[in-house]
């Protein structure tokens, strides 16, 4: 890599988040240059960020396989916490030391941590955030350039202030759940989804972005406050809007549109194989029925105009499934792509991984961590023309940067790093009662 | 009154989609100066549901009308020489421009990153297109559904026995607009301490397949073990939405929530039960089964603010399933003031959403109202550019504005 500085470095970041919303701010911020400080407890596991529990078996991994299980060869180890894909993803190019809030002599540390950071993110409970010592006015009086994000579930204020939720929950209460899943079928088939959670990191990242930048300006930090329900709302504004101006409820559509005329999911060549295609404008039904070989139910009235296309979707919808089916979904989405028909292939894990487009782009990058091992990583998301940016550091392992933060950023001596590694502060690994 | 983030940040939007709508509304919001420089012919979303009650017109679509509040809002046809002319004088005031063509457009209108850095060193050229500036899917088109099919999701959302099944509307684009607003800012950042410019280069694609909504973990989770996550299995239960007496409850059985949901049910006591006791136990699929056995009764005899309330009371994990009706009548949005209205004229107003966040030092805010088509030519073409009413005259007349 060049010698270009990233945006970034010399912002020094606290991260006390869990989960993912907060886990994939720090990640957006650590990515480009910051140096992001995770501080983790080790007298308790927290619920979801270095896996689901501290100690598993591998008997019980077996017994059941599934992605947030999937530690590297199926084998949890006896360092389980080091080696989940859950926290891995996130956790590239950001540094680990271990402190436990809550027990004596946490707080002192979380203190002195103040005086040489810039900015502070958590996403807990407030509740369970005040009983940590969170307070952005502490802060300030410290260092009143200090940046801090508070990312409850539904806000610092409000009736719900002490109510819990992951993102699968926000997105039953954004409306989003209700907007997709099958139209046939009631609400409890749904697949579970975390898109809140992506929302949520990004929007934090943003918003500390700005106040680097009014720091700047005027010498001051803020605080900032992103209820994540609120923020995953904005992502179905145009539905929220339908109600609030014209009184409509709208539900799921499944795979198709409001406006898009075909528009769904059609079944390919082979087993559980299927492509999407999205018509937007007349000339790309024109093309797609070029495409398709024009077959004489194209010329049918019923298909003549938007309108009446829209009017019959289930029959053209089972007559362009007639056609995809004898083609592989690669083969379909080419061929209406070189029309310029919308159209993709539905990919799975696999596919994504040697997808021609992410390889032409180098959107993986191995990453080789110590315990765990040597895997393509999903790499930096953006690109900057003249700031070339790559992961530059493996996922810490657990309490991996104690020395450089107590000693070196800390100023901690010998012997009283020694006395906290004795009360349970330092480590790497949760103490032993931990499950 | 409190001075925004972004006071001092001037922002030129030239895109013609939601992400990029999306991305300026964000910086806009927090007090960035934007102009949105629309086609004399208006903008696409002018045209996009919904409309302020179901009457279609240039000036009614309410997803135009939340997407760009807070931003002026000129015309400007910059496919004529006259237009690129003009357009480049605005590159020159801007700190920041964004764009959503394909990316040969600009480049083939003689628009293209190099050309405006030649007249501002100093610019950030945000450009957000579909699969990113280079590479071989670079000028395919896409839609939210063949984002989501082409990043892995797709393929594990719905029932393995049915076809996948898509996300809800726009959700994939408005989320590559905060990401375009992210990677601008960042770019902003890196531009005011070298005297650079940049070309920032965002892939929808990119973004949706590093995105932590499942999407980048089940890739990784692929690397470690070779694993390919499906779709569920649900046709006999075990999902994690739950039928109340009026409506859907989502909260799902682990091995840390069961204790806490026996004792909502008021069961503690069946914590001694084999399938209980232990971590290990809880966090065996039949463990779950068996829990959610007991749990469905109790939840159909009671309406969902009653079970959600009770969930919450015993520190459980949990969420009401809303639809649009149900969210803006919650009473947590109402007290916190969600949805501003937002008044153009007299007579003419609309409630909305409101803020994403919040700074507690200088606040989000609602500043004016979207532009109406051409609003500020005279103020920006007059006052900032200093033509005169002839000169605006004639442009408007050769269709330039």
């Amino acid at each position: 890599m060049g010698a270009v500085k990233l945006p970034l470095e010399g912002i020094r970041v606290l991260d006390i988040t869990l989960v993912w919303a907060g886990p994939y701010a720090t990640q957006m911020l650590a990515d480009w240059g910051a140096e992001v400080i995770r501080l983790e407890p080790i007298d308790h596991f927290q619920p979801m960020a270095r896996g689901q529990r501290a100690r598993v078996s591998k008997a019980e991994i077996t017994a059941d396989t599934d992605w947030h299980n999937a530690y590297p060869d199926w084998d949890p180890t006896d360092m389980p916490w080091n080696r989940t894909p859950s926290f891995n993803v996130h956790a590239r190019n950001k540094k680990s030391m271990t402190v436990n809030l809550g027990a004596p002599g946490g707080q002192e540390v979380f203190h002195r941590l103040f005086h040489v950071a810039d900015v502070l993110i958590e996403n807990n409970v407030p509740t369970t955030a005040d009983k940590l010592g969170i307070s952005y006015e502490r802060a300030r009086k410290i260092n009143p350039g200090f940046i801090m994000v508070r990312m409850p579930g539904f806000g610092l204020q409000g009736p719900y202030r002490t109510y819990r939720t992951l993102g699968s929950h926000i997105d039953g209460v954004s409306g989003h759940a209700s907007l997709r899943g099958y139209p046939d079928l009631g609400l409890e088939f749904q697949t579970d989804i975390f898109y809140s959670d992506a929302a949520g990191g990004i929007n934090c990242a943003l918003a500390v972005l700005m106040v680097l930048r009014y720091r700047q300006r005027t010498g001051r930090g803020q605080m900032i406050e992103l209820a994540q329900v609120e923020n995953f709302t904005s992502y179905i504004s145009d539905v929220n809007m339908d109600r609030l101006a014209n009184g409509r409820v709208q539900r799921t559509l499944g795979n198709r549109h409001r406006t898009m005329v075909p528009h769904g999911c059609y079944p390919c060549a082979g087993e559980d194989e299927w492509v999407v295609i999205a018509v937007e404008k007349e000339e790309q039904w024109d093309a797609l029925c070029r495409v398709m070989g024009s077959p004489d139910w194209t010329a049918d009235r019923k298909f003549a105009s938007y309108l009446s296309r829209y009017e019959h979707q289930d029959e053209l919808d089972a007559l362009i499934s007639d056609w995809t089916r004898t083609l592989n979904k690669g083969e379909v989405m080419c061929k209406l792509q070189e029309a310029g028909v919308p159209s993709g292939q539905v990919s799975n894990h696999a596919e994504v991984s040697r997808d021609p487009q992410l390889r032409g782009r180098n959107f993986f990058q191995w990453v080789d961590m110590p315990g765990t091992g040597k895997h393509e990583y999903p790499s930096i998301i953006g690109r900057l023309s003249e700031t070339p940016n790559a992961i530059r550091t493996p996922p810490p392992r657990l309490g991996e940067h104690n020395e450089y933060v107590y000693k070196q950023l800390l100023g901690y001596t010998d012997s009283e790093y020694s006395e906290l590694k004795d009360i349970g502060h330092i480590g790497n690994a949760y103490h032993s009662h931990v499950e | 009154m409190h001075d925004q983030a972004l006071s001092d940040l001037r922002v030129l939007d030239i895109s013609r989609r939601i992400p990029g709508h999306v991305c300026t509304k964000l910086l806009a919001d927090f007090g960035a100066d934007v102009i949105l420089v629309e086609h004399p012919a208006g903008d696409p979303t002018r045209s996009s549901n919904p409309f302020i009650n179901d009457l279609p017109g240039a000036e009614s679509s309410g997803y135009f009308r939340y997407l760009n509040n807070n931003k002026r809002g000129i015309t400007l046809d910059f496919g004529t020489i006259t237009g690129k002319k003009l357009l480049l004088e605005l590159v020159e005031w801007a700190d920041l421009v964004v764009e959503t063509f394909s990316p040969s457009t600009l480049p083939s209108l003689g628009l293209g990153y190099e050309t405006m850095k030649e007249r501002n060193p100093r610019i950030v050229l945000t450009s957000v297109t579909n699969f990113g500036q280079s590479g071989p899917y670079s000028e395919y088109q896409a839609s939210e559904a063949v984002y989501y099919a082409m990043s892995g999701l797709m393929n594990t959302t719905g029932l393995a026995s049915r076809e996948p099944v898509k996300l809800g509307p726009n959700v994939i684009q408005f989320h590559a607009g905060i990401m375009s607003a992210l990677h601008s800012m960042i770019a902003l950042r890196g531009t005011a301490a070298r005297g650079v410019g940049e070309h920032v280069d965002e892939s929808i694609q990119e973004l949706q397949a590093g995105s932590i909504d499942r999407t980048s973990a089940m890739l990784l989770a692929y690397q470690y073990t070779g694993f390919i996550t499906g779709r569920d299995n649900f046709e006999g239960g075990g999902g994690s939405i739950h039928k109340c007496k009026d409506g859907y409850l989502n909260m799902f059985p682990d091995a840390t929530m069961i204790p806490k949901g026996l004792n909502m049910l008021g069961m503690s006591e069946l914590m001694e039960e084999p399938l209980f006791s232990t971590m290990e136990a809880r966090s065996m699929p039949e463990s779950h089964e068996y829990f959610d056995a007991l749990l469905e009764p109790w939840l159909l005899e009671r309406p969902v603010t009653e079970a959600f309330a009770a969930a919450q009371g015993s520190r459980i994990l949990s969420g009401p399933v809303y639809n649009s009706a149900l969210l803006t009548a919650d009473p947590n949005f109402r007290a916190r003031a969600y949805w501003p209205t937002v008044e153009r004229s007299p007579g003419d107003k609309v409630r909305m959403p409101g803020k994403s966040f919040q700074m507690y030092g200088g606040p989000w805010a609602m500043r004016r109202p979207a532009p109406t088509l051409g609003q500020h030519n005279v103020e920006i073409y007059g006052g900032m550019l200093g033509f005169s009413r002839d000169e605006l005259s004639t442009l408007k007349q050769v269709g330039v504005i």
